[in-house]
């Protein structure tokens, strides 16, 4: 198990078109997640989260600075050592729509990656599966393997995708607004099922949202970006019930619950 | 007399493979001029469904099966053509979902301010490009955009810009209703805040009737006087938004209002509701949250609670509101 140690990456883009210049996605960003921690990125759209998100796992190459994960430098692997790092780290993405072909039943989905990266046989690729389903809650295995995208419901859709990104067994889950594209009613088991992985896989979760509830329940730490920069950072609860930068506050009062509104805590 | 009174609507989408699925179920609700109301539900309950039917914009395989629909004492329910279009301007007016993607990417600003204007022009009425800039300009002000956004073409702004873009041109011919479908969707925390923020400020100035379409509650509440609950098609609940943060009526309601939690606070329990909605292209027997609902009882799966009185608004629920006008009616017809 190693740790994810991102050190003073920034990631800058060269605009052309109407006029040249620099866009900084991301400016001078060090965190680390230690095996089996849970850091939460929030900010609003354009605060270079996915960004970094992408520099994590191999997408896209840091201007400068370095991410390693233990002792790999992640910028600079390609090809063959990108893959063996693909089997270690993976991307729970937003949309549960676009990340699952239409066409493929969720079995075939799922055993994809047990084919490519642990090389299974068929036979036991689809005992994999069925493990995999099982541990993300999608029981009876045999009841939803069958199935095609469109028949499952959104959160049913996250959950093969979780599902799929377990199968190499990975440490680290980089997980991109899991839940913003599900009904709420559907996203406290979501969440939950992250928060077990953890527990009981030992998985570390880099939790990417502008949903700062997401973040409270789901991580200890907490790393707010504001236009690419980190301007707060610390313990969750800490956090949000003491904000210091004024951007925290801003996302803070943003927040639209019920509760927040009549100004009383929620219980139960 | 009230804006909008709408009885008995039914839509039913009829793909021509696969089954019929009647994603409203008869709905009735009054709309007051100058009332703010929200329309709350889930994916799939029908809410964007109604919407379209109550501005008259289904399209095939949607249809509007029947219902009344009096827009200012007008049947809108029926009308076709020219008479139908007539009643968009200083009639209703509709935001869509992601209207930010309905702007022509081609176009620009003023170009679509342009469109509709000319339009809808009455006889003898002309929109010069100076007019057009200037009717453009005092609209993007109104939902506090600068007059230069007229020269722009979509991709030079943001989402919520867009989203502005969108309501602005929906201001543009004076209507006195208008139904903002998932207005923030898409937007993120704080731009979300700002454009519903946006819309408050604009219906309390214009005083125009409106309704916000929203799966988000915490939304709703935070900007309408009144909020109704729907859920596989049929609306469960309708409160003002103050009474039913405190006492929900519904289960449903209920339930939903404890998947949403202050990210402050020192304990937090986040709720969520196990199962799935129904699916409606299957007969539905009795209430439809039944499978979900912590509250069953005999006669909840036997026959679909009629919306009755209760407190400060009214509720479809045969524990919460038992209707004394049920308890002789036997089996209701089911879809």
């Amino acid at each position: 198990m190693a740790p994810l140690v991102v050190s003073g990456v920034s990631k800058i883009y060269t605009v052309r078109g109407r006029g040249r210049g620099k866009f900084t996605a991301v400016n001078d960003v060090s965190f680390t997640i230690a095996p089996g921690a849970a850091v939460s990125l929030v900010g609003a759209s354009g605060s270079g989260k996915s960004t970094i998100a992408k520099m994590i796992t191999g997408s896209e190459r840091p201007t400068s600075g370095s991410i390693r994960f233990g002792e790999l430098a992640v910028e600079r692997l390609h090809a063959g050592g990108l893959r063996k790092y693909h089997s270690r780290v993976q991307m729970v993405f937003q949309d549960p729509y676009a990340a699952l072909n239409p066409l493929h039943t969720v079995e075939y989905t799922v055993m994809r990656p047990c084919q490519n990266f642990l090389r299974m046989s068929p036979a036991r690729a689809r005992e994999r599966v069925y493990e995999l389903l099982e541990t993300v809650g999608l029981t009876p295995p045999a009841q939803f393997a069958g199935k095609l995208p469109h028949q499952l419901s959104g959160g049913q859709r996250q959950r093969v995708v979780i599902a799929r990104a377990l199968a190499c067994d990975p440490e680290l889950i980089v997980a991109d607004e899991p839940v913003s594209m599900l009904d709420v009613s559907l996203r406290a088991d979501v969440l939950r099922l992250l928060a077990s992985l953890r527990a009981k896989r030992g998985l570390s979760l880099l939790y990417i949202t502008h949903d700062l509830l997401g973040a409270r329940v789901v991580s200890d730490e907490i790393l707010v970006l504001n236009k690419g920069k980190v301007v707060e950072q610390g313990p969750t609860k800490q956090v949000l019930q003491h904000p210091k930068d004024e951007y925290t506050v801003q996302l803070l009062d943003a927040v639209a619950t019920p509760f927040a509104t009549a100004g009383t805590a929620p219980t139960g | 007399m009230a804006l909008l009174e709408v009885q008995g609507v039914n839509v039913v989408y009829e793909p021509t493979r696969g089954q019929r699925i009647w994603s409203v179920r008869d709905v009735d609700l009054v709309l007051e001029q100058g009332e703010f109301v929200g329309l709350v539900g889930e994916s799939g309950c029908g809410k964007s469904t109604l919407g379209f039917a109550l501005t008259r914009m289904l399209r095939p395989p949607a249809r509007l099966e029947n219902g009344v629909i009096r827009f200012d004492g007008v049947d809108i329910s029926t009308l076709k053509g020219e008479r139908l279009r007539r009643q968009r301007r200083n009639g209703f007016a509709i935001v869509l979902q992601s209207g930010m993607n309905a702007l022509n990417p081609v176009r620009n600003v003023e170009h679509h301010f342009g469109d509709i204007l000319k339009a809808h022009a009455h006889a003898g009425e002309h929109y010069p490009g100076a007019t057009v800039r200037r009717r453009g300009a005092e609209l993007l002000g109104k939902v506090g955009l600068d007059a230069t956004v007229l020269s722009r073409f979509p991709h030079e702004l943001s989402g919520g810009m867009r989203q502005r873009v969108s309501i602005a041109l929906a201001l543009a011919l004076e209507p006195r209703m208008i139904i903002f479908d998932e207005p923030t969707t898409a937007l993120d925390v704080i731009v979300q805040k700002a454009v519903i923020q946006t819309i408050k400020d604009l219906q309390r100035e214009n005083g125009f009737s409106a309704i916000l379409i929203s799966h988000d509650l915490g939304i709703v509440l935070e900007a309408t006087d009144r909020v109704m609950v729907m859920y596989a098609g049929r609306i469960v609940e309708d409160q003002p938004s103050k009474d039913l943060v405190s006492g929900p009526h519904h289960p449903y309601t209920e339930a939903l209002l404890k998947c949403y939690a202050d990210p402050r606070a020192d304990e937090i329990h986040l709720g969520g509701i196990p199962g799935t909605p129904p699916d409606l292209s299957l007969p539905q027997a009795g209430c439809s949250f039944t499978p979900r609902c912590p509250l069953v009882q005999d006669i909840c799966r036997t026959l679909d609670p009629p919306l009755s009185p209760l407190g400060h608004g009214s509720a479809a629920c045969h524990v919460r509101a038992p209707s004394a006008a049920v308890a002789g009616e036997g089996v209701k017809p089911v879809h």
